[in-house]
């Protein structure tokens, strides 16, 4: 056999089969036309773990709900999926035609987590060659929070929130799949490593054109239960120093309360709410 | 992905796809004018990166099911999900079920059972037979890809 001469794939004028940009196109599309009828989808986000995240989330879902507000709220944290059961969501999805019905939650929040599809105690587990893993499990998490979005019978909503996982990578992936993604609250505590991380985090959502709505700084101090004074939990001021470097509003300071529910959210959620509703207006 | 045959100058068709439950995928592709067949063999980690994609080789035959994606792809518990049917409004005279057919499909795991009777529901609908068999599921494992579900 001689020198083989090929043409580029462009140079092929039938169609390719496969048509995987197409499919891809229409994943995009149907998460694009599940989401026409939700007027505001906004990430909580975090670049550190165990600040509240979650718990922030659950308690601006009810706080919304308890204004009158058609909430939603998919858990986009697979490894370690906790908003569903602060909502009180459980149980199994019902498919009903091209789409699953959202399970419910307190406050009539409407509610997708892998909290849902995952056996109990059990780690997520993927269907994969058991080796070189990190190659797909990207791929894997995004597809994943791509049927959250798309695949759910969200029906009209005034606001879904989003709770990410920690860490920057989470804000991508929603704006790539939801590209009129109204912004992101920011969650973080007072302590100066959190201050850090989640400058990171804030840093990527405004470098990506994403607006920070806001920030809450949960575990702000306590109420000592004995003599009601108020005492700090952490060194620092991370809320309103992030709050200054971003330009952007302290929509809630949360003191710690052990007895605090996310499904019994207080006075500083409901205000939280009503700031973060004016930032998205 | 597109196949040239050299000889012709030609690009191949596409024919036939199989996964033969190992990990593994195959594409056949024949030219139209020699016809000449060669066979695209992908290895579990090339398979992998298609389906981590949510796209399918060789094209999509039927509409994504809901959560299909996470149903293919995450080991989740079996009672995950409750399979109620087609909306009132938009439902249609389904194929019916076999004995036969009924017992291989409870051999399927429960996370992804609804799923999969859906998609061969559509695929018997969408080819008008009338009774779904294990010669009907067979061939929709082979047209859908459905050879590790």
């Amino acid at each position: 056999m001689g020198p083989v001469t090929t043409r580029s794939y462009f140079d092929l004028a039938d169609g390719d089969r496969s048509r995987v940009l197409e499919q891809v196109r229409a994943q995009r599309a149907r998460v694009a036309e599940r989401l026409a009828s939700v007027r505001a989808v906004v990430t909580v986000a975090s670049g550190k773990g165990g600040v509240g995240k979650s718990f922030a989330t659950a308690s601006l879902a009810v706080a919304a709900a308890r204004r009158g507000l058609a909430i939603g709220v998919v858990d986009a944290d697979l490894r370690s999926p906790t908003v569903a059961r602060m909502l009180s969501a459980e149980g199994r999805l019902a498919v009903v035609g091209d789409r699953v019905t959202p399970r419910v939650g307190a406050g009539g929040v409407r509610v997708m987590s892998a909290d849902f599809l995952l056996e109990k105690g059990r780690p997520l587990a993927w269907r994969e060659p058991a080796g070189e893993r990190f190659v797909w499990r990207g791929a894997l998490e995004v597809g994943a929070l791509r049927a959250f979005l798309g695949d759910v019978d969200w029906g009209a909503l005034d606001l879904l929130l989003v709770d990410l996982p920690p860490g920057a990578d989470g804000v991508s992936d929603v704006a790539t799949l939801v590209p009129s993604v109204a912004g992101a609250v920011a969650v973080t505590i007072p302590s100066e490593e959190s201050r850090r991380s989640v400058a990171r985090t804030m840093r990527a959502l405004t470098e990506s054109g994403q607006k920070v709505l806001g920030l809450v700084e949960n575990m702000a101090g306590y109420v000592c239960g004995d003599c009601r004074r108020a005492r700090s939990l952490f060194a620092g001021a991370a809320g309103a120093a992030l709050a200054q470097e971003f330009a952007v509003p302290l929509l809630a300071q949360i003191p710690f309360d052990p007895a605090a529910l996310p499904a019994d959210p207080g006075p500083p959620w409901t205000a939280a709410v009503e700031r973060l509703l004016e930032r998205l207006q | 992905m597109k196949f040239l045959c050299l000889d012709c100058d030609a690009q191949m068709d596409f024919a036939d796809r199989h996964q033969p439950g190992d990990g593994t995928f195959a594409a056949a592709f024949t030219c139209p004018r020699c016809g000449r067949s060669v066979a695209m063999l992908a290895n579990p980690m090339e398979t992998q990166m298609v389906s981590a994609l949510g796209v399918q080789i060789g094209g999509r035959e039927l509409d994504e099911q809901p959560m299909e994606f996470v149903r293919k792809n995450l080991l989740g518990r079996d009672d995950a999900f409750v399979d109620e049917g087609e909306d009132p409004p938009t439902a249609r005279r389904r194929p019916q079920w076999s004995a036969e057919a009924e017992q291989r499909l409870a051999r399927v795991p429960g996370f992804v059972r609804g799923m999969v009777k859906r998609l061969y529901g559509e695929f018997a609908f969408e080819r008008g037979i009338a009774e779904i068999t294990p010669a009907v599921m067979d061939r929709a494992r082979t047209e859908l890809g459905l050879e590790e579900m």
